[in-house]
């Protein structure tokens, strides 16, 4: 090769490289403010249902909608950038495919937010059919219309994401299978063979993502058509089927894909790696089966669904479990206790995003126990169990990959990190414990008023809130001042190991 | 028992358990071994019988509880022979029609519950504002709630699944009268 050929290939990977940090800065820029909007419209209706605001339930309602959908959304781009950052330095993956994700969503969410604000449509973010044809004169069909394209668009662009790095990981490793580490997992092949812990994430997070989005677009479709063709209809059942097939596959893909995020970073600060051996690739393969049949969970309380598939729903419920606390959980243990590890933001949010994952798995349990779901389904119990795992589970997985990134600029303000940190821990703690102790006293989730005797849980879940809101704010506007200087910094510095943590 | 208050404090009381783990080692990491191996060896063989513990806990919550199924597609003879109160139930935005709406403790009742427009959640409280029974009701589907009201006195319901603007007020009530 020549010099100047050498020179002209380095001045390619050059670009390539500036051109991948930039769009990851923007996508973790677009989740921050994204997450802190959405954040604001679930601190609006804590507080309407506390009596604090006045809020109107038309409003209310475009607001849960908008928030449930906004959330869902930006958890699924959260994961997303966590996912594409940590697999490209192992698989090639392409930046504009990424790029274009970042476009569509934003194109999605422009399509969602005039769907509510302006079109007043307030199906919940589950567009149960055939709630959106059904308003009673509230919204129109074209307002249910622009919220449905809207996740139509979302979710080509993660389709194509998706299909990218399944791409990505079938040219290096030669199948998804290989990918998933089935043969390290089923003794095969030697343990010490198999792919790095990032590479089993985003094959399991992809593969049951694009079966998720296929069948969100098919209901989807079909709920459009029944907008505007009142005359096409299609079964309740079959219809919650598949949406609730597609919103449970997406919003578990989002843990999934940030939870990378915990075997990248924690491993930096405890000076070793995390361990992967045959049960840790055996639970990404049993995971990938789980995610995919468990959704019948969401169904107990329709008894027209065969029997033995809620009960499928509920065994699967608890072995769903089983990795979680003693794969990922154990293995955060493992690798945090007494490595001489520094705690700091970044490296606190990743080991706190394991805890509220494991943590909240345990109140999902139960809610998947058909005896219990009889007397908790539709209460707070559910948005209780649902926040522990995703505002202290996966958010903060991906704050502490926000964090880490931006540590790579000296900053005046370190100081308020560790307020920031426990605001948003304590404030997330409240905020949870308040939604489970309504749940187990029967308060009906998505309610915009409530009565008397539920005012103390809405009072203290505000508060919750509010901290919440505070902390994860100070860290997103920390990490927006440091924007400018991160695309400035030299291609290899940002997010790469930090020194102190790379040092024995 | 009410199964809420059970549900609560387990799941309180084991998710305590596994932040107090976390904040254990959380407190201990900054301790450094030098070797780190036979540490991680020694909490690996630890791993199975946490597994062993977790798996038999798993198995006898579900034995416990897929003993008694609300489904009638899965009720016993015997249950399906006793004599039932049979109330029709259908929801319509933003109303329940409940017919008859007046019941006497002690024996069975059969909710059928459907729905004209669109799913609704049908959950019956007793005057304490606890839930003591629910499932959905459908548009196309007749869902059969078997339940037995044990006291008397005014019960309510509530719609439980999102159904629009006025989804909050979608309430009626079942008076339940001495046996």
């Amino acid at each position: 090769m020549s010099a100047n050929a050498g020179r002209a290939d380095r001045a390619g990977v050059r670009d390539g490289e500036t051109a991948a940090r930039a769009v990851e800065l923007a996508y973790i820029a677009v989740v921050a403010i994204v997450l802190l909007l959405m954040m604001l419209f679930g601190l609006t209706m804590r507080a309407a249902q506390a009596q604090y605001l006045d809020v109107q339930p038309r409003l209310f309602y475009v607001l849960l909608t908008m928030h449930g959908a906004g959330m869902v959304g930006i958890a699924g781009v959260a994961g997303a950038v966590v996912m594409w950052h940590f697999v490209r330095r192992h698989v090639p993956v392409n930046t504009t495919v990424f790029l274009a994700n970042l476009v569509l969503f934003l194109i999605g969410a422009v399509l969602i937010l005039g769907s509510g604000f302006i079109g007043g449509f307030a199906g919940a973010w589950t567009f149960l059919y055939p709630l959106p044809a059904h308003s009673n004169g509230i919204w129109s069909a074209n307002a249910a219309a622009a919220y449905m394209l809207g996740l139509l668009v979302i979710g080509v662009g993660f389709l194509l994401l998706h299909l990218d790095v399944l791409h990505g990981i079938w040219r290096t490793y030669g199948s998804l299978a290989n990918g998933l580490g089935l043969k390290q997992a089923i003794g095969l092949k030697p343990e010490k063979t198999g792919p790095p812990p990032a590479v089993p994430a985003a094959t399991m997070a992809s593969i049951v993502n694009v079966l998720g989005i296929v069948i969100g677009a098919v209901v989807l479709i079909l709920s459009l058509v029944n907008l505007y063709v009142p005359s096409f209809t299609m079964s309740a059942l079959v219809a919650k089927n598949l949406i609730y097939f597609f919103g449970h596959v997406f919003i578990n893909a989002t843990i999934y894909m940030a939870v990378i995020a915990v075997y990248e970073i924690l491993p930096l600060y405890a000076h070793h790696p995390w361990k992967t051996n045959r049960i840790f690739y055996l639970a990404w393969v049993a995971s990938t089966v789980m995610v995919l049949i468990v959704y019948p969970h969401h169904l107990l309380m329709d008894f027209a669904m065969p029997p033995w598939a809620l009960v499928v729903g509920q065994i699967i419920s608890y072995l769903s479990g089983l990795p979680v606390l003693l794969v990922t959980a154990f293995g955060a243990l493992t690798v945090v206790h007494r490595s001489g590890l520094r705690w700091d933001t970044p490296s606190g949010l990743c080991f706190l995003g394991v805890l509220g994952w494991a943590a909240g798995v345990i109140p999902a349990i139960a809610d998947g126990t058909i005896v219990v779901n009889s007397v908790m389904h539709n209460t707070q119990w559910v948005p209780g169990h649902f926040h522990t795992y995703l505002l202290l589970g996966t958010v903060a997985m991906f704050l502490g990959y926000m964090t880490w990134t931006a540590k790579e600029v000296p900053h005046e303000t370190i100081g308020t990190e560790p307020a920031a940190f426990w605001l948003y821990v304590g404030g997330g703690i409240i905020f949870v414990v308040a939604f489970l102790a309504a749940g187990s006293a029967s308060v009906p989730r998505r309610y915009a008023v409530h009565l008397a005797p539920w005012l103390t849980y809405d009072r203290i879940g505000s508060l919750g809130a509010l901290l919440v809101v505070l902390g994860v704010g100070i860290m997103v506007v920390q990490f927006l001042v440091r924007v400018p200087a991160l695309a400035r910094l030299p291609m290899t510095a940002v997010a790469q190991p930090l020194p102190e943590a790379a040092a024995e | 028992m009410v199964v809420q208050n059970v549900v609560w404090a387990v799941s309180i009381i084991l998710m305590a358990a596994v932040v107090g783990v976390f904040v254990w080692v959380a407190d201990g990491a900054s301790r450094h071994v030098v070797d780190h191996a036979p540490l991680t060896a020694a909490a690996y063989r630890l791993r199975p019988w946490l597994f062993l513990i977790l798996a038999l806990a798993m198995v006898g919550a579900n034995w416990r509880t897929l003993i008694e199924l609300p489904y009638r597609a899965v009720a016993s003879a015997r249950v399906l022979a006793a004599p039932v109160q049979r109330v029709q139930v259908v929801g319509e935005q933003w109303d329940w029609r409940i017919t008859p709406n007046q019941v006497k403790a002690g024996t069975p009742v059969a909710f059928h519950v459907t729905s004209r427009d669109v799913n609704h959640g049908f959950a019956i409280y007793d005057p304490s504002l606890r839930i003591v029974a629910e499932t959905q009701a459908m548009p196309g589907f007749d869902n059969v709630l078997r339940y037995t009201f044990e006291q008397p006195g005014i019960y309510q319901v509530m719609c439980l699944e999102y159904c629009g603007l006025l989804h909050h007020v979608m309430r009626a009530t079942i008076t339940v009268v001495p046996r």
